[in-house]
Parts: structure tokens; sequence; C-alpha cells
């Protein structure tokens, strides 16, 4: 009905219609299918949550005499330097130095590798801290200096896995507190968490990726990123509900996207007390309205989308794959759920007022005309089934 | 009969006065006392409700005052920073008189009520983004 060019077009033109995942909803009950199909252009997705699997890829450029760093720390948060000289990668979960992690359980974590992405982005200074055993023609074999990201050639954030396309809920059925990465968990059932934007969520908006694959421009935090891969773990062979819509956690998506552009207020730092730190991030993902099927994914409504009640004392840690209960996302918003019998509080970890800021920051992007559409080049592998880890005997 | 909620802040000379027996004692008020943070050598805090008659509770006040204890507003020692939060929401279930909640279910946007807060302090470790403080745990 629509094709790529016709809409990058309107967005040049400044004529595009865009609306977003939660407005799209009574728009089209109110429009129709056939007429609202015909009328916009783009819906806009997002989501803004922990996504543990994300880092940068940062080069300083050459010291003078040089150095080949193989071991380097920047605000004494680890960073990788099994690669080129100067280039260096800082992962999200990297803990500080001398951090005493869970010796003190539960641990604090009050500093890593997800605060260091933070504050670069804000343009605050950091202090870099590298080792090398010296070569011939890279000298040096200590470094201490301080930059900001305005020194860096290049800061790239390289996530290879962002926007779980659904994610289970966290209870606590044992009868002492856990702490996890979905939050601390009360003993006896005393609370649940969740994580995930619901009805505004990218992928749960194009449930069999018929829009969203390898090449897809995404709002990373900001800036104009994309989509470089499936991401890790990218499981789309799953059960679905009659919306298509996965039970269970499903697709990912690896992003990329200049660090340089992006908003510090969509990308921050975090401490799970007795887990450790991650990276909350924000994404906003256009999906083209190229015919009615894909209009019609976009309507989806919070009620319609169940995730799995997962025991975190127990079924998650020992892999069990015993399920709970399933719930769906009005529910969990509602603050209050009831479970086996017995009402329990709900909570979030991802942010639904960031990502509806995220996806009105979208649509006008692409209602000015400042953001235009990728097609994707490959599309996200179909039918593929996820691994468990080969443990071999001795 | 009404109630106001203080705090109190002892610098290292009066950490030894035993102001609570005296307002109780001397001006016949009932104290609620969300916490407490008194030790010898170091400021001390402390965060109270004290009701009684109105012309009571300002004779407790200049007493407390006259014995060289600050009084500031109660809600200077809890502290929610509304530009770090990012309303994901994760303090809700442990904060136990909803002083931290969700008004519209639309937005799902966090707001905080100061005058429900009892200063239990259990929202601090839970938010990830380090958005609540409090001078109990700063000090």
């Amino acid at each position: 009905m629509k094709t790529y060019e016709e809409i990058n077009e309107k967005i040049a033109s400044k004529k595009a219609v865009v609306l977003t995942a939660a407005e799209i909803i009574d728009y089209v009950e109110e429009k129709g299918i056939e007429k609202a199909a015909k009328e916009v252009d783009v819906v806009t997705t997002a989501t803004f949550g922990p996504m543990c699997s994300s880092g940068c890829f940062i080069n300083f450029g050459h010291s003078q005499p040089k150095i080949r760093i193989t071991e380097a720390w920047i605000d004494d948060v680890l960073a990788y330097s099994g690669i080129a000289a100067v280039d260096l990668y800082m992962g999200a979960t990297q803990l500080r130095h001398n951090d005493p992690a869970n010796l003190d359980y539960p641990g604090e974590f009050k500093f890593g590798g997800g605060h260091v992405i933070e504050k670069l982005i804000r343009g605050e200074e950091l202090q870099l801290f590298a080792l090398s055993y010296g070569t011939d023609e890279y000298p040096l074999k200590e470094i201490r200096t301080r930059f900001t990201i305005d020194d860096l050639n290049q800061a790239t954030m390289v996530n290879p896995r962002n926007c779980y396309q659904n994610y289970n809920v966290a209870i606590n059925t044992s009868n002492k507190t856990i702490y996890t990465y979905l939050g601390k968990l009360k003993p006896n059932m005393g609370n649940m968490t969740y994580s995930s934007a619901g009805q505004l969520s990218p992928l749960l908006n194009d449930p069999l990726y018929q829009t969203i694959g390898v090449g897809t421009s995404v709002w990373l935090a900001g800036a104009k990123g994309h989509v470089y891969s499936e991401g890790t773990q990218h499981t789309s062979a799953v059960e679905r509900t009659e919306n298509d819509v996965p039970a269970e956690g499903a697709g990912t998506l690896a992003l990329t996207g200049n660090m340089k552009e992006m908003n510090a207020d969509f990308v921050r730092g975090v401490s799970f007390k007795g887990y450790g730190v991650s990276l909350a991030l924000g994404v906003g993902i256009p999906i083209p309205v190229l015919n009615e099927e894909i209009l019609l994914k976009t309507t989806i409504r919070d009620r319609d989308i169940r995730a799995q009640v997962i025991d975190y004392s127990l079924d998650y840690p020992m892999k069990t794959g015993k399920v709970l209960s399933t719930v769906n996302y009005e529910e969990l918003k509602s603050g209050n759920v009831n479970i086996l019998g017995k009402d329990v509080e709900t909570a979030s970890l991802s942010s639904y007022e960031k990502a509806i800021n995220i996806a009105e920051i979208l649509k006008s992007e692409i209602r000015d005309g400042s953001f235009t559409l990728n097609k994707p080049y490959m599309p996200l592998p179909p039918n593929q089934s996820m691994k468990s880890m080969k443990v071999s005997e001795k | 009969m009404e109630t106001k909620k203080l705090l109190l802040t002892f610098n290292k000379k009066v950490v030894e006065k035993p102001i609570v027996y005296h307002l109780v004692k001397d001006f016949d008020l009932i104290i609620n006392l969300y916490r407490a943070s008194i030790t010898a050598e170091e400021e001390g805090f402390m965060v109270l409700d004290i009701t009684g008659p109105a012309v009571k509770i300002e004779e407790g006040i200049n007493f407390i005052v006259s014995e060289g204890v600050q009084i500031d507003d109660a809600q200077k020692a809890f502290r929610w920073d509304e530009s770090i939060c990012t309303s994901c929401g994760n303090c809700l279930t442990h904060c136990p008189v909803d002083a931290l909640h969700i008004k519209d279910r639309n937005t799902m946007k966090v707001e905080f009520d100061q005058d429900l807060c009892i200063d239990c302090m259990g929202c601090i470790p839970n938010c990830p983004f380090g958005a609540c403080g409090s001078i109990f745990q700063d000090k």
C-alpha cells in the first residue's frame, strides 16, 4: 500500500502523519483500519529500561610516545583492551575495581560501567589509567590522563542485546528476601516486578518483525542509530498468542549509535542492590505503516500482552522452566495483581513515562523531517530457537 | 490539638540533652519518633511528630531552641530528587505509606507526597538511579 520511499518523501516534505503506539489504539478504533492505514504513515514505539547487554567502543587517538594498551580502567572500571592500540570497550555491567560486590551481602554496587557511560555522555571528565608491556613501536608502558567525550575520536555505543520483545515477571515464593536484576523481591510473594513498555514496546508492536530488521533506523538515546544485527539470544520460534505476541522473551535487537549525539537523560547508570550495575537506556523505533496488517499489529493493548510470572527464588536460577502464572500488562500497571489467590503489589524496572516521552520525541522528529526511515536490508531470523549452554563432562 | 513534624539537629555540644523527656514531662506533648541518630562526638538528627494544644507546641519548640537544638522542617530529612527519578516505579512496593505513588496509571509518573513520608528509608536502597536519600544515611 505504501513504500518506504513514499513515506520518506512525506517525511522530507514535513507532511508525514505520525502517531505514537499509545495514540494509534484509539485512532484506529475511531477511524477504522482501512481509513487509518491510508492516513497514518508512521507509528512510533519506545522503551526505557535496564539493558545489561550494552556498552561502547571508544578511541582515544595516540599518545606521544605511543602505547598499545593491554589493561585499562576508566574511573577505576575495567575496560576491555584486547583490540587495537587505543581502542577500548566499556561494558555496562562491569564493576569498579575493588568493589566488594556481594562479599558484604547484599552489595551496593554504587558505580560501574553503566555509570561511566552516563558520565561520558554528560560530558563529564573521566580518568583513564592504562598499562602495557611495551613494544618497539609502542614503547609507553603506563599512562594516566583525564578526558571527556570531546577528546575522543569515536564513542560508539554497541549493544549486543536490547529491546527484549517481552520479559518475564519476577516473584519470590521462598521465605527469605532475594536481590535480583528485577529489584528486591520480598519473601512469600510480597511483591512482583516487571520490565517492559507493554503496548509501547517496539517489538510488541511488530511481533513478526515485518518492519524491524537489520538496518532499521532507531532513536537510540537521542542519536540516530540502527539495528546492526539480530540481538543475542534472539528467539523467534516461541509460543505466541493469537495476535502473534510472544508469551515469553523472544526477539531481541543489537543496536548501535554515536554517543556524541546522545542525551544523558536517556542513558543512565543503575545500581541494583545485591545484583550489580547496569545501564538503563531509551530506545525509540518507528514503524512504517506499509499496509493494514502492519498497522493493525501496532494497535496492541496492554491487556492483550501476557507475561510469564517466574519464581526467582528457585525456578529462574535453577532453570526449571516452570511458569507460576501469566498476567497481562494492564494488570501489572494497575499496581496489584492476584497471583495464586494472593493480592501482590507490582512494580516496574522500566519506565513507561520515559517511553511515552521518547515516542513523543521521535514523533516530532519524524514530523519535522529530521528523522527518516531505513528499509531493513535483512530480516531478523524468523524461526530461530535458543540453545542452552552445552556443559561438557569433565 | 495539632501535630507538627520536625527535624531536630543536635550539634556536638548538645547531643546528650534529654530533649524528648522534657517535651513529654514539662509540656505534656505526645511524641511520635520516626527516626533518630544521636551519638556522642557526632552531629545528631531526630525526626518526630509532636502533638498537643498549639500553645504547648509553641512552648515546646521554644524550649528546644533554648537548649541549643536546631529546628527545621522535617521535609529536609528525606530527599527525593525529581530530576534524577525516571518514574520506573521500583520504589513503590517498598514504600509502606504510599508517599511514593502513581496517581495517573496512563502516564505512570511517580510522585512523592512529603506529608505521608515516615522516613523509613525503604525506598533508598531500592532506587536503581539514586533519586532517594536521607541525612540519616548521608552522614
